[in-house]
């Protein structure tokens, strides 16, 4: 039987480019549905009906969400290129790490975009100090090796993601200067095609920010 | 070698409990050791040093922290008795209702519990539609995870006991009849043989219960209710 796999995303979801790379790596041809999230179809309402949201991949007409369930779900229904490690600690960590960029940096620059003043500078302040957790405990990990990466550099287009939000709020919390590790992983992993690939377009991104920004300031006039 | 595996936890903990009834479903020995929040362990600081919170494992000096992370772990390690089935796309809905426990069904369902006026009127709202979308789940099946317990069990597995103790400190019923599976489910979980004898003495967690309440009506130092 023919596999076939769909993918409903969204050009500028860090999630949906997320499962992109991972099918990728794989080589799994997908046919991608793009979604217009201010007025979803019906077919992405229909296999996500609880959380209402991209991404969704469809496999054989059945659905799976949340990026890094579905991530997961790749790595264990097509066995070539495996994006977990092995070895179950190793595994773990990974797994720990990708949960806290989501659970922790990922609201918190999220905010940002809509800050302003003190609000902001707290914002900012705490992104940091979540940075430096990473950044002192992932210090000593060794990088990826050549092309191939895995669960956790997927993961981490968010960090990649960061660095166009900070841009665009005229702060650069992702600095070499402060976050030399995290600064390098990012670079290396910008390097690698496939992830060129994947890239969410900055130019494109900024422009949907101020968009979000003028609409949000026309509703509180 | 003799495999050495510590759990840290506190008493009343509904994350480290899950982990609790893992290790007792696969029959696994460990030491459990019983942190004092308000007065961390050097050990524990250590172990998770991101977090500085229970549940932490720690097998052969290697430590894991996340109760969903150890879960995982613990499945892979240990492969008697699996929490996850074979199946990719089943792993995935399994995975998915943990996430959606935690993310979505345990927040609202303690928004209604913590929050006043309109904020609680939301969390009801917000835990009365998550409850019915878990109520779906539940239809043809024992458990969450078909025959036997699996992950998504685990996770819901609060709704066993603590739910009960927030109904009756509370006076609020929040599953009730609207969900005659789910209540079914609570009752087939809480009181299977291997969940039934890790539940925290009831009366302990009544009186800390009541004590949260005082604490957070009286503008105290909001705990964390769940550790």
């Amino acid at each position: 039987m023919a596999e076939e796999v769909k993918l409903f995303g969204m050009w500028a979801s860090p999630f949906s480019r997320r499962v992109e790379l991972a099918l990728k790596l794989k080589g799994i041809p997908y046919e991608y549905i793009e979604e217009d999230l201010s007025n979803k179809s019906p077919l992405l309402l229909k296999y996500n009906p609880i959380h209402k949201k991209v991404p969704v991949l469809v496999h054989n007409e059945k659905p799976v969400t949340e990026s890094l369930v579905i991530v997961e779900y790749l790595d264990e229904t097509w066995k070539n290129n495996p994006i977990l490690p092995q070895d179950p600690y190793e595994r773990a960590k990974a797994r720990f790490w990708a949960k806290f960029i989501d659970k922790k940096l990922l609201p918190t620059v999220s905010k940002l975009g809509h800050m302003a003043g003190k609000e902001k500078e707290e914002a900012i302040e705490e992104a940091q100090q979540q940075l430096k957790i990473m950044e002192d405990e992932l210090k000593g990990m060794q990088f990826f090796a050549g092309q191939r990466i895995g669960y956790l550099d997927i993961a981490a287009n968010v960090l990649i993601w960061f660095r166009i939000v900070g841009e665009f709020i005229g702060e650069t919390i992702l600095t070499a200067e402060k976050f030399p590790f995290i600064w390098e992983w990012i670079e290396k992993l910008m390097e690698i095609d496939v992830v060129k690939e994947c890239l969410i377009p900055k130019e494109r991104y900024q422009d949907l920010m101020q968009l979000n920004r003028n609409a949000s300031k026309h509703a509180s006039n | 070698m003799a495999e050495e595996v510590k759990l840290f936890k506190t008493f009343s903990t509904t994350f480290g409990l899950r982990v609790v009834q893992a290790l007792k479903l696969k029959g696994i020995e460990y030491e459990a050791i019983d942190e004092d929040l308000s007065n961390k362990s050097p050990l524990l600081l250590h172990y998770n040093p991101v977090y500085k919170k229970v549940p932490v494992l720690v097998h052969s000096g290697k430590p894991i922290s996340e109760s969903l992370v150890i879960l995982e772990y613990i499945d892979e390690t240990w492969k008697q008795n699996p929490i996850l089935p074979e199946d990719p796309f089943e792993r995935a809905r399994e995975r998915f209702w943990a996430k959606f426990n935690d993310e979505k069904l345990l927040p609202t369902i303690w928004g209604v519990f913590i929050k006043e006026g309109k904020d609680r009127e939301e969390a009801m709202a917000g835990s009365v539609e998550n409850l019915k979308f878990v109520e779906e789940e539940l239809k043809g099946k024992k458990f969450f995870g078909g025959d036997k317990i699996g992950l998504a069990d685990l996770v819901f597995g609060w709704l066993g006991n603590l739910m009960g103790i927030l109904e009756e400190v509370s006076g609020l019923k929040i599953v009730d009849e609207r969900y005659p599976l789910l209540l079914a489910w609570m009752k087939e979980f809480s009181e299977h043989p291997v969940i039934k004898d890790t539940w925290p003495a009831h009366d302990k967690m009544i009186i800390r219960q009541h004590l949260q309440a005082l604490l957070t009506r009286t503008g105290g130092i909001f705990l964390c209710n769940l550790s």
